[in-house]
Formats: C-alpha cells, sequence, structure tokens
C-alpha cells in the first residue's frame, strides 16, 4: 500500500512502487481523465502536475509520486488557471477528438502559473511535447494567449 | 436564425467533457469480471508456422484462453474480405484476399495476428505470451513496391503471379501518345509518395461482451463506422444476422481513415468474450499499433505533361506502382482508384493516359488515411506544373491560370470519368497569391539571402472528391419536446454536435440546448455508415434536411389541430406554425408535446414525432483550393522553417466556419507531416519495421508551424440543396506538393530540383552539400 495526494486528497492505493502513475489513476483509482498514448513519454497525453510541474505520467513510477502532490484534468476546473484555459479552449474551438486535450490543459496551465506572458516561443517550447494528431496547434496557441490576457486581466 | 444558425462561428456543444477528463473513449470503459487480451504479432515479414506451443502460456498464473487460427476454424469463423474491389465497366475485378482473424499457416506481414491470450489481469496475460512458442521458417520479404513488382518475383499469393492484385486504367493512350508526338515540351517526373501511418493519439481498442442468454454480443471499439463494423464482422467473421452485434463506437480519439473499418482484434475479443464468459478488453500499445494499425500511401509514379509553346497542357500520362500490402484489407483499394482519376486536378486536360498497379507487398495492409488518394494525386500534378513553369519560363501562377477549367465550362467532364459541378479555380489561386502577397516575395527573398538563408515559395491549386455512399438522419422528439439528432455518420473530432444542431436551429428553430446527439451505437441509430471520405456534411446534412423538412410536414396537421386551422393555411417559419393572415401561432416543441397525448390526435396520424431522411452522395461534390508556402532552409543545417502559409478554400456553403478552420489546419498539420516529417520505414533487406515508437516516426509537433492564414471563398455546390462541399481532406491534400515545391524553389539555385518526402534536415543537407561539393 501507498499513499498518495492526488488533487489535495490523500489516497491509498495498492500498486507496486513501480507502476507508472497513469495506471495508478486510471485503474487504481478510476481516474480517466488522464489518457495513454505511447508509454514513452513522448506524446503527452498522459500529462499530470507534479507539484505544479507538468510531468508525463506514463513515465513517472508511484515511488516517486508519494510525498509529493499529483494534480490531474480532474481538479483543473478548481484552479483560476485551469477555468482561464478551459474557458479559452472553448473560445477559440481547440478540441477536435478531445484524446490529447487533457495533457495539453495540464501542460498548458503549468506554462501559464509560472509565465503570465508567453511568447510564442515560450507557448512551443512548452507544448512542443504534446503530440496533437488532429493538429490544433494554432487554436492552441491562440487558447493560450487568450487565457493569459483573461489571468492578468488584459481581456 | 442569426447567432447559432448556418454560417456562424458557434462553439462547440461537445467541448465541455474533454476539457474535463470527462470524454469517455473504449479505454476508460471497464466492465464488472472484465479480463484482458494480448495478441501475438508475427514479428517476421513473411515465414512460414511450423507449428505454434501454447501449452505453457495455457498453463500460466490467471490465463483463461489462449486462441490460435486452429481453434478459429474448428469455431467455424470466418475472416476479413476486401470491403470492395474496383468496378471496370459494371465488373468487379481483382484479387481478392481473405485476411484470417489469427493465422495458422504463414505470416505475410509483420503485425499478422498469430495468437490471443485472454487472462485475469493484464500482466498475467502478457506473461503468459511470452511463452507462446511459434516455430517459424523465415522466408525473404518483398517490402517494396518495386521489388514485388519485379518480373519474376516471389508469388506473396500463389494464385497471384506477379503480385499486381489489379490495374485500372483512363484515358486514351493512341491520342495521348499523338499529342505529346507534336508538344512543344515534355516534363518528366518520377516520384516516391512516402508510407504514412495515421498514428491516432487514441490507440485502436476493442471490449468484447458476449450474453449466452440472449446469445448476443456487444462491442466497444473506437471506429470510425460502427454499423460497418457490425456488418464485416456478422457477416463474415460470426456468421450471424446482425441483430445479434450492438456495436458501440463512443468518443474516438482520432480516426483520419485508420479506424473506419474493423481489424481482426474487434473480432477476437468477441470470440473470447464468448469462449471465457467474461467481457475482454484489448487495448493497443503504441508500439502495436505501428505493427498492426494499416498503413498508407506508398506509391511510386512515373508522369509527363506534353505543353504546346505557351503553356497550354496537351496531354498527361502518368503510370504507377501503389501499394496493397498483404492483403486486399478494409477500404484499401479506394485511394488506389481515387490517386488515379484525381490526377488531371481542375486543369483542362482532355487527352491523357493514367494506369496504375495495385502491388501485393510484405508489409501492413494499406487503407485510407486523410486524403486517401487525393493527396498521391495532387503531388504529381502540382510537381509537374512546377517543373514546366520553370522549363518554359512561365511564373508558377500564370501557367496554373492558363490551364484551370473556367467556370464558363462548367459542369466539367474529366478524362478520368468525374464531373465538376461549380468552382473558379483561377480566381481563387490569385485571390490566395494576394492573401499571400505574391508580389513582395523578391525583397523578402534579398532578404533571406543578407540572413545567408534560401528563401523558397509555391503555389498550388488542389480538387478533391467529397462524399460516398448513402446515408441516414433522423429527428426525434421526446415527450417534452425536446430533439434527438440520430445520425448515421460519426463524429469523432468533427464537431457534427454543433454542426448539425446548427443545421436543426435554422430549419426548425429549436434552441440549440434543446438538441441532442445521438450517434456511435448501433441499438441506438437504426443504419449507418459513419464518417470518412469528407461525407458527413454532404449525406448527413442533406439527409438532415430532409429529415427536417419531413418533422415540418408531419407536425403540419397536429399544429393544424391545436390552432383550429385547416392545415393548408397554415405557414412554419422562425420555428412555430403561423396562421396566415392571423397573429395565432404554435411552437415546434409545443407541436412535439402534443404529439405524445395518450388521445385526440389527427386521425390515422402515429404517437410521437419523429421523422428520417436519406441522401446518396450520387454525384459527390467537388471541394477545392489554392494553397502559398513561403520557407527558408538554413543551408548550414538543412532545417526547413516555414515563414508563411496561405490558403483559399472553396468548400461550398460553410456551415461553421470555426469548426471547417479546424478542419483545415489539421489537414495542413498531417499534409506538411507527410512532406517534412514522417515516413514508415522497412529494412529493404530483412523486411523489418523500423518506425515502432514516436522516437523512430517524427510526429508534427507544436514548433513545426507557423500561424496559418485560411480563407474561405466558396462557391455553392450546385448539385446538393445546401450547396455544400466537404472539408475535412482538403488540407492533406494540396500541402505536400506546396512544401515540396516551395523548398525545391529555395533549392534551385544550388543545383537542386529533387527532394524526396520526408524532406527531412539530413536530406536537405545532404543535397545541399553534395552539389556544393561538386562545385568546389
Amino acid at each position: 500500500m501507498a499513499t498518495i495526494n492526488v488533487n489535495g486528497r490523500s489516497m491509498q492505493v495498492d500498486a507496486s512502487p513501480d507502476t507508472p502513475v497513469l495506471w495508478v489513476l486510471r485503474d487504481e483509482l478510476g481516474m480517466t481523465g488522464t489518457k495513454f498514448g505511447c508509454g514513452m513519454a513522448l506524446c503527452g497525453a498522459c500529462t499530470v502536475h507534479l507539484d505544479g510541474a507538468p510531468v508525463r505520467s506514463c513515465s513517472l513510477p508511484l515511488s516517486a509520486a508519494v510525498g509529493h502532490r499529483i494534480t490531474t484534468i480532474e481538479a483543473m476546473s478548481g484552479t483560476p488557471v485551469g477555468k482561464a484555459v478551459q474557458a479559452s479552449w472553448v473560445a477559440q474551438d481547440v478540441p477536435q477528438c478531445g484524446y490529447c486535450q487533457s495533457g495539453q490543459i495540464m501542460s498548458a496551465s503549468a506554462l501559464l502559473a509560472r509565465n503570465r506572458k508567453p511568447t510564442d516561443a515560450d507557448i512551443d517550447q512548452a507544448m512542443s511535447g504534446n503530440i496533437c494528431r488532429c493538429g490544433t496547434y494554432n487554436q492552441i496557441r491562440a487558447a493560450i494567449k487568450q487565457a493569459a490576457a483573461s489571468l492578468t486581466g488584459r481581456a | 436564425m442569426a447567432g447559432f444558425g448556418i454560417g456562424q462561428p458557434v462553439t462547440r456543444l461537445e467541448d465541455a467533457r474533454f476539457l474535463t477528463g470527462q470524454g469517455r473513449y473504449v479505454g476508460d470503459i471497464d466492465l464488472a469480471r472484465q479480463a484482458h487480451a494480448v495478441v501475438l504479432y508475427s514479428p517476421h515479414p513473411h515465414a512460414l508456422i511450423r507449428s505454434i506451443d501454447i501449452e505453457s502460456a495455457g498453463a500460466a498464473p490467471g490465463v483463461l484462453a489462449v486462441l490460435t487460427g486452429a481453434d478459429a476454424e474448428a469455431a467455424g469463423l470466418g475472416g476479413f474480405p476486401p470491403l470492395f474491389m474496383p468496378a471496370v465497366r459494371g465488373e468487379l475485378i481483382g484479387f481478392r484476399t481473405l485476411r484470417p482473424i489469427l493465422v495458422s499457416d504463414r505470416v505475410r506481414c509483420m503485425g499478422d495476428r498469430v495468437a490471443l491470450v485472454v487472462a485475469e489481469t493484464l500482466a498475467q496475460a502478457r506473461d503468459a505470451l511470452d511463452l507462446i512458442v511459434v516455430d517459424y521458417e523465415p522466408l525473404p520479404a518483398l517490402v517494396d513496391i518495386e521489388a514485388a513488382a519485379t518480373p519474376g518475383a516471389d508469388a506473396i499469393w500463389p494464385d497471384c503471379p506477379g503480385n499486381v492484385a489489379f490495374t485500372l486504367r483512363h484515358g486514351d493512350a493512341a491520342a495521348t501518345a499523338a499529342a505529346f508526338g507534336r508538344a512543344d515540351h515534355v516534363v518528366n517526373l518520377r516520384l516516391r509518395n512516402n508510407r504514412l501511418i495515421a498514428a491516432a493519439i487514441e490507440p485502436r481498442c476493442a471490449l468484447g461482451v458476449y450474453d449466452a442468454g440472449a446469445q448476443s454480443w456487444t462491442l466497444y471499439t473506437a471506429s470510425q463506422n460502427p454499423h460497418g463494423v457490425r456488418t464485416m464482422i456478422c457477416d463474415s467473421v460470426l456468421r450471424v444476422a446482425q441483430s445479434r452485434l450492438r456495436v458501440i463506437a463512443p468518443d474516438v480519439g482520432g480516426g483520419f481513415g485508420l479506424k473506419t473499418n474493423p481489424y481482426p482484434e474487434d473480432a477476437l475479443v468477441l470470440w473470447a468474450a464468448q469462449v471465457c464468459g467474461r467481457p475482454v478488453k484489448w487495448v493497443g500499445s503504441r508500439s502495436e499499433s505501428f505493427l498492426s494499425d494499416n498503413h498508407a500511401r506508398d506509391q511510386v509514379i512515373e508522369g509527363a505533361l506534353a505543353l504546346d509553346a505557351t503553356g497550354r497542357i496537351l496531354a498527361l500520362r502518368a503510370q504507377a506502382l501503389h501499394a496493397l500490402g498483404a492483403y486486399t484489407f478494409s477500404a484499401g483499394v479506394a485511394p488506389i482508384e481515387t490517386a488515379l482519376k484525381l490526377i488531371p486536378g481542375f486543369y483542362d486536360i482532355g487527352t491523357l493516359d493514367v494506369s496504375t498497379r495495385a502491388v501485393f507487398t510484405h508489409t501492413s495492409p494499406l487503407s485510407s488515411y486523410r486524403g486517401a488518394g487525393r493527396p498521391e494525386a495532387t503531388y504529381l500534378m502540382e510537381r509537374l506544373l512546377d517543373e514546366a513553369a520553370v522549363q518554359l519560363g512561365i511564373d508558377r501562377l500564370e501557367i496554373r491560370a492558363r490551364n484551370a477549367i473556367a467556370p464558363a465550362r462548367m459542369p466539367y467532364a474529366t478524362a478520368t470519368g468525374m464531373v465538376y459541378d461549380s468552382g473558379d479555380f483561377a480566381a481563387l489561386m490569385r485571390a490566395c497569391a494576394e492573401a499571400a502577397d505574391w508580389q513582395g516575395f523578391a525583397a523578402r527573398r534579398a532578404a533571406s539571402e543578407r540572413a545567408g538563408r534560401l528563401r523558397g515559395r509555391s503555389i498550388v491549386g488542389y480538387i478533391e472528391q467529397g462524399g460516398r455512399f448513402n446515408d441516414r438522419m433522423e429527428l426525434r422528439f421526446d415527450p417534452s419536446g425536446s430533439v434527438s439528432v440520430v445520425a448515421g455518420t460519426h463524429s469523432h473530432g468533427q464537431g457534427h454536435a454543433t454542426t448539425y444542431a446548427q443545421m436543426v436551429h435554422e430549419w426548425l428553430g429549436i434552441a440549440l440546448e434543446q438538441i441532442r446527439f445521438v450517434q456511435g451505437d448501433t441499438d441506438q441509430v437504426p443504419f449507418g455508415r459513419g464518417s470518412f471520405a469528407a461525407r458527413a456534411s454532404l449525406v448527413g446534412g442533406c439527409a438532415l434536411r430532409l429529415a427536417a423538412d419531413a418533422i415540418i410536414e408531419r407536425a403540419r396537421p397536429i399544429a393544424a389541430g391545436l390552432l383550429e386551422a385547416a392545415a393548408a393555411d397554415l405557414a412554419f417559419a422562425d420555428g412555430a406554425f403561423q396562421v396566415l393572415g392571423t397573429d395565432r401561432t404554435v411552437s415546434l416543441p409545443a407541436v412535439a408535446r402534443a404529439a405524445f397525448r395518450p388521445f385526440g390526435l389527427p386521425a390515422g396520424d402515429a404517437v410521437g414525432l419523429e421523422a428520417s431522411g436519406s441522401w446518396a452522395a450520387e454525384p459527390p461534390n467537388y471541394p477545392n483550393g489554392a494553397h502559398v508556402c513561403e520557407l527558408e532552409v538554413d543551408p548550414e543545417t538543412g532545417v526547413v522553417s516555414i515563414d508563411r502559409y496561405t490558403v483559399v478554400d472553396d468548400i461550398g456553403t460553410v456551415i461553421n466556419p470555426m469548426i471547417c478552420l479546424g478542419q483545415v489546419h489539421g489537414g495542413l498539420a498531417q499534409g506538411i507531416g507527410q512532406a517534412l516529417l514522417e515516413s514508415v520505414v522497412h529494412d529493404p533487406e530483412s523486411g523489418q519495421l523500423l518506425t515502432g515508437s514516436f522516437a523512430d516516426y517524427a510526429m508534427p509537433r507544436a514548433d513545426d508551424f507557423p500561424a496559418f492564414d485560411v480563407g474561405f471563398r466558396s462557391t455553392s455546390c450546385s448539385t446538393n440543396p445546401i450547396g455544400i462541399k466537404g472539408v475535412g481532406e482538403a488540407g492533406a491534400v494540396a500541402s505536400p506538393p506546396a512544401i515540396i515545391n516551395a523548398l525545391i524553389d529555395a533549392l534551385r539555385n544550388e543545383g537542386i530540383n529533387e527532394i524526396e518526402m520526408p524532406a527531412t534536415p539530413a536530406r536537405i543537407w545532404q543535397a545541399i552539400a553534395r552539389q556544393r561539393g561538386d562545385r568546389a
């Protein structure tokens, strides 16, 4: 048994220490908002926050998450940055199939939490680990800028 | 219906769940007592199976079943025939294969399914899989199309010597030869269209359930076409009535053609569920997806244009080899047909001689992927036109405008059997060039040169075909007066819940929040064909229009009763019936509620209010447009940066401009990916797949693209009642030649006039270094 902190709640999980956090979330805790895409930290679909920083949960062992705060897509509506990102995602018509969007939103909100005025280069750097096969990259760029503007009161 | 009707940028009704982790994809569904399946895939591109020993695997902890091809045969299960074969003058032609759900005698590609293990846990299933011992006798493999099509090559199917499943041809060889004989100019090209994989971020997955009491199955599968899955599996594998299988395709994480038709795993989980008496779930890993998904493109083509002294095209000649892979599987025939008949594009070419041979190879089968033949066709034509412009010394926009079909020629019948109904192609290209500041290029090129960079540009025109087959839509009111759109099509990113609601709002005046969307479940949707080939806007939209018209007519007598007026005296507008010449009205939802009254309905009228409509893509529509690309190459590194990318598309009536823009952007990302990044590679000697992960197969990422400038300049389609043309394929069709032509334009002064896709920095750098080395 391990105890981890997910979205501010302490959770007991029965999984071996090398189990990737992705599968702990999905299979042990029934939190399916975080998606599997490649299992090799190459696509970003499984992105969650570890103490606020974006990490690929498919390659993060449970043992490395113990004692840290995990935040998933399910909790993003409860944060100002998450709310702003979700609103701008709708306004800019970002999602298509939706599958990668949990990871996109986690990467974008981690960027905006530390940088309220990201440039195109900042955005590209923060987001280039998240593949979107539907090709929503232009819309994501616009939505991040819109969310940044709303967070800094410029909207 | 301003605000939310047709043409409005309505934000998507389906977005909320995707932003909060509440989307429901097959992988997110777990059922009580569910067991887990893994598949043993052939590691050889070609081998005889001498024996399969499953004893240890069967005895491993947690294992519920180990199934092989012999078991499938004993159970009387069938396999997968091709979805269709080509027809020539009404006769079906070509060599058909039957793909087993598990192969027992000879594997013909890496990824051929050899065995299935079902266990209590995924880890147990994987451990047991490693205990299966297959005695393979590896044989030489033909993974390259040209090697497979070489006379004397080993036959991949014994009854198909030469490995050509079928040959297709359009045009007039003698007239073409004569035109080439009198041409002032002839240009030739030999091009390779690289092999791609759709690589949807949601891997394929399937969850099968068997109900022993009802002797029926349920399949949850990531599919673009649940009814098509049902038909193929019931008719060809299970051999049972289709009403005994329910197929549910819930949220699907990207299709792009990959998920149009079923795969062996869909049938395997159903069979395994019956054998084990448990729900059985299979989720592909990424490497299994690379190995076992259909691939796409993979064509070699030689083409030539005959031109007069003014740059008018006199004739076109082309012959292609197009890969099928190991089987005639799925819709694999479709891209080969389309890649041939769209070669003339929107240019006036009355004389042509084009042919293609469909070639078996020891690889994954090839089938539809965004564009499905359209990109191959456009690549040849647009590359040839640039070569012609250079040879003749004509501006590349001008040579295209000179040869484009004039609007006055509509309807225009191509020599390959299509009839274009509308479009002003030269005007589109000029509009695109203007939007891209075509005239300002020289100054930008000079600035790039000063910075040590090579700048090139291109202008490319395309036309493609939108819509295929027929489909069915239904409008069904509930007793509270809200309406469901019951769609035979399937949305997996295209925003149908929103666009169809906009149509219903426009035609019936129902508020968007009163419109629900139902799709992707064969028990809830009586029939449908899903989404592919940019078909939903045409067949779904027009069928929905007919359903809406029928709703008004069915509601009219009920409304007449409510208004105490004659039905003939009622007009329907803005969502309500009105007695002509009065202010007495009743809203459609109120009429719908009345239609559920327990008594007092007009004599002979059914309880409730619902109607269906059907539409066939006969004819389809022809979306078209122009792309201008301007890019820079760093000669020191070979790195390409796209400086500006401009699109002007004619997609007919635009239902939702934001959703249409998203579709174009998506196509651009995939087409630019083909041109610069993506390639499925096999080792030519061993036949082994070398690109088995995102570490080896370069996917387009956020930093690969500039901000696209996409505009619509529509002419209404004249062959359907809403004037619509498709949009889903457009971006992927024109962008490969737009990129490569711009790249060659940048490199021509270096002495480079050919570069193969994907034009990676390594290839570009090598080409530059070779030329500069030769000059030094």
